[in-house]
């Protein structure tokens, strides 16, 4: 080989050697950082093509905050609630302070861990800052798997306080 | 009627874009200097015409003209004036209005300061920018007209602006972003000018780089601005979420940050112009890209408006044309443009080609990182969210060789350089650096991490060898302080780029990994101690403000027993929009932040969840970012930029 083709040749391996390693990097880091999303149905029975999440996974939930089922701990900051879609109801827990839209009877999704079959160990919880809002994700899931669940009228009013 | 008069100026200014975008080019490819000569008034009525439309909507939303729809979604009497002004693009139908606005402005611009070059390449640049505009008028005019109606039954009030947006930084921080998105179109439409005639020299790279300056600058203004907002307004500290809406506009950052640099190459070497052009078309196209991203609804986002299917496709659509045309464009024209670059593997050109892959790799990243889940979900996978982590740790590794080869970068000279005459400056400032980071991560930390070491280290390599390059350049021939005197301006304005950027790795590094975050259950009279900061909740009271209901918490903080500052963290309940808002207080200082905010009121009606949180050197970020936006005022006040007579004769 002449010394321009070992030059040309150096500088293809080189890219080679980069675009492999950043792709290899970013499978990487996707693999550690994807989380997927269930509704507490999902949970319970498993998705469509009967899959279900492993204690330990991390994963988003959406679902409703089920009426009457938010309990703090009097010491501290600690939540407890129930989310359901039509089907059966999901446990999470939470450290920490809800989100100012965060209201019994609300569309939320929280970000955790499984840490049993229907409990979650939440590290985020969002709730959007609309009223009227539903998080897409959960308004399809339900769409799909069972009748569509819409707000009421009088929640779409906001309570009164 | 005085709404239809504003979407009757619309109306008529699509047609001045129609005009535009069709007469000058027909006159440049015909050598008709009257059609060529069309297009500065044309681009002035189009750019007076939506102005006039413009104050048409802010006198409606001022004058609380519930008779209009999007007043009435967006406005309410309770609001005071200047909100209601800035409500005008507190919603999707007004920020297009304003993006078109700033659109024409820009050609506008570009009309008047161009006078210095040749007719027909500005008959050709002002007739792409039309052609753009006669699409963003298009997709108002058809899908989302800001001057619809609800008559006959208009509402009596309106039902009052997103609280999240009643704030000072969202009235400037839209205006500032579309201007860098849509400042990046004069770039695009120099690219496609140029490659329309295949003539793509040095002259039209020194024409082109002012503005793709400015339209960073603002880019970088209007970011900066939109997470320093959020830091203190969403009241949860973040000053970055990788929240897709941010991606969509961090990305044309990148390409632009790249195109920067590239029209330099080919402005000073005439080489990378196939590059250049490829990035001035990706960093507009991915100004659409974000445009139909946070646009179509298809996001789940802070930003996201109420989405309209119909609005989805006619962006998709756009897009798909201007990117589509432009590449088809280029493939056909792009050979013509081709050199072979004529330099070794150590010259200033590689390093700076290495930077633009390295920037376009954290592009791909984003990228991936931003549309992945809606592949993943269209494909039929389910719903998959990617957590910022992903972002942090590629990010991360990307920076360690783009900071090693921005510190040594510019002093490596053009074309062929010895790496062993930097063989000596690197090592000294490798020496030095990796003292000063280790002296200043023991000074402002109390324990050691990995990646906070990484971070000073970045910084200080950074700063050392420019102070280095500072000191050679200036006793190149004089003394050291007549030197420094005699510098360029675009000298200046790659060291404060550069040292911004240091600065923002600075604050960056310091606040992702020594912050501290409380969430912790108070009753007035209580005390909580975070670190050497003693916080004292003094009292609970009520302040309601003109539309809202509210409550302020006062927090009196000492260090070591001395007094330091009293914050009041706020709780407001907006009536009309019926939600709440958090109003964070913060304590600010150049190496950390002490920052306040109400959770929600506890069930013994006592006490209140609060958040506390310490936050080192989180002012740095945005520090950094205005450093670095001074660095392109200072490039843009460069003389040898400004648009002579004189210039195309030199160049001849």
């Amino acid at each position: 080989m002449n010394p321009r083709r070992k030059k040309r040749l150096a500088i293809v391996l080189a890219i080679l050697l980069g675009i492999g390693s950043t792709i290899g990097l970013m499978i990487y880091a996707l693999g550690q950082n994807m989380d997927l999303f269930y509704t507490p149905t999902e949970l319970v029975q498993g998705k469509p093509d009967g899959s279900k999440p492993h204690v330990g996974q991390r994963l988003r939930i959406g679902g409703m905050v089920v009426e009457g089922s938010v309990k703090r701990d009097s010491e501290s900051l600690r939540v407890t609630f129930e989310l359901h879609d039509v089907g059966p109801k999901v446990t999470v827990f939470y450290d920490g302070i809800l989100p100012d839209l965060f209201r019994e009877g609300q569309g939320i999704v929280a970000q955790g861990v499984l840490v049993d079959a229907t409990t979650i160990e939440a590290f985020e919880v969002l709730a959007k800052h609309d009223e009227e809002y539903m998080p897409p994700e959960v308004a399809e899931a339900m769409e799909k798997t069972h009748t569509p669940l819409n707000y009421s009228d009088q929640q779409k009013q906001g309570s009164s306080q | 009627m005085i709404a239809e008069l504003g979407h009757f100026a619309l109306i008529i200014s699509l047609a001045m874009a129609v005009l535009l975008s069709i007469l000058p080019l027909v006159g440049a490819s015909k050598n008709n200097t009257a059609l060529m000569n069309s297009a500065r008034p044309l681009s002035w009525a189009m750019f007076l015409l939506l102005a006039f439309s413009f104050c048409i909507l802010l006198w409606a939303f001022y004058t609380n003209d519930f008779t209009v729809s999007y007043v009435a979604n967006n406005s309410n009497t309770q609001l005071p004036w200047y909100y209601r002004l800035t409500a005008v693009w507190g919603a999707h139908e007004g920020s297009l209005l304003l993006w078109v606005l700033i659109q024409a402005g820009w050609t506008v611009a570009v009309a008047t300061f161009s006078r210095g070059m040749p007719q027909e390449s500005v008959a050709r640049v002002l007739a792409v920018m039309g052609l753009i505009s006669v699409g963003f008028l298009l997709f108002i005019i058809l899908t989302s007209n800001p001057f619809l109606r609800t008559l006959p039954f208009f509402p009596v009030d309106g039902r009052d602006l997103n609280p999240l947006l009643q704030d000072p930084g969202l009235i400037i921080h839209p205006p500032m972003l579309y201007m860098g998105y849509v400042g990046f179109s004069v770039a695009f439409s120099f690219a496609i000018a140029s490659l329309m005639t295949g003539r793509l020299d040095t002259a039209w790279a020194r024409w082109s780089r002012p503005w793709t300056t400015a339209a960073w600058l603002f880019l970088t203004l209007g970011i900066a601005l939109g997470s320093w907002w959020a830091y203190y307004e969403l009241g949860w500290g973040g000053w970055w979420f990788w929240d897709p809406v941010e991606n969509a506009s961090f990305m044309p950052w990148l390409a632009g940050t790249a195109l920067m640099h590239s029209l330099a190459v080919t402005e000073k070497r005439g080489t990378f112009k196939a590059w250049t052009v490829l990035l001035a078309i990706s960093a507009f196209s991915l100004s659409l890209l974000g445009t139909f991203l946070v646009r179509s609804g298809i996001l789940v986002s802070v930003h996201a408006f109420a989405s309209d299917p119909s609005r989805g496709m006619f962006i998709l659509g756009f897009l798909v044309f201007v990117i589509g045309g432009s590449l088809l464009l280029f493939a056909v024209k792009g050979a013509a443009v081709r050199v072979r670059g004529n330099f070794d593997l150590v010259s200033r050109e590689n390093a700076l080609l290495t930077n633009n892959i390295l920037l376009m790799a954290a592009l791909v990243v984003v990228l991936v990182g931003t549309l992945l889940p809606l592949v993943h979900k269209q494909i039929g996978l389910g719903s998959v969210s990617i957590g910022a982590p992903f972002f942090d740790m590629l990010f991360a590794w990307l920076m360690i060789p783009f900071s090693f080869v921005l510190g040594i970068g510019p002093l490596i000279r053009w074309k062929r350089d010895n790496l062993s005459s930097l063989a000596k400056p690197m090592a000294v400032s490798a020496v030095i650096s990796i003292v000063l980071a280790g002296l200043f991560n023991w000074i402002f930390s109390d324990y050691f991490v990995f990646m906070t070491y990484l971070g000073w280290l970045m910084a200080m390599w950074i700063v050392v060898l420019h102070c280095f390059e500072l000191y050679e350049r200036a006793t190149h021939r004089h003394s050291f302080f007549t030197g420094v005197r005699k510098l360029q301006r675009s000298h200046w304005a790659m060291m404060f780029g550069h040292i911004g950027l240091a600065v923002s790795i600075i604050g960056i590094a310091m606040v992702q990994t020594h912050s501290i975050e409380r969430d912790v259950r108070l009753a007035p009279g209580d005390n909580f101690q975070l670190e050497e900061y003693n916080f004292y909740f003094s009292a609970l009271r009520d302040k309601d403000g003109p539309n809202y209901d509210g409550y302020i918490a006062d927090f009196e903080i000492t260090l070591d027993g001395k007094y330091i500052n009293t914050l009041h963290a706020e709780k407001r309940f907006y009536r009309t929009a019926r939600s709440m808002m958090t109003e964070a207080a913060i304590d600010r200082s150049l190496t950390r932040d002490l920052y306040v905010a109400m959770g929600d009121r506890l069930d013994d009606n006592k006490s209140w969840a609060i958040r506390i949180y310490y936050k080192p050197f989180v002012n740095w970020i945005w520090a950094g970012s205005i450093i670095m936006s001074l660095g392109g005022a200072i490039a843009i006040s460069d003389r040898r930029y400004r648009f002579r007579k004189n210039a195309n004769k030199q160049e001849a």
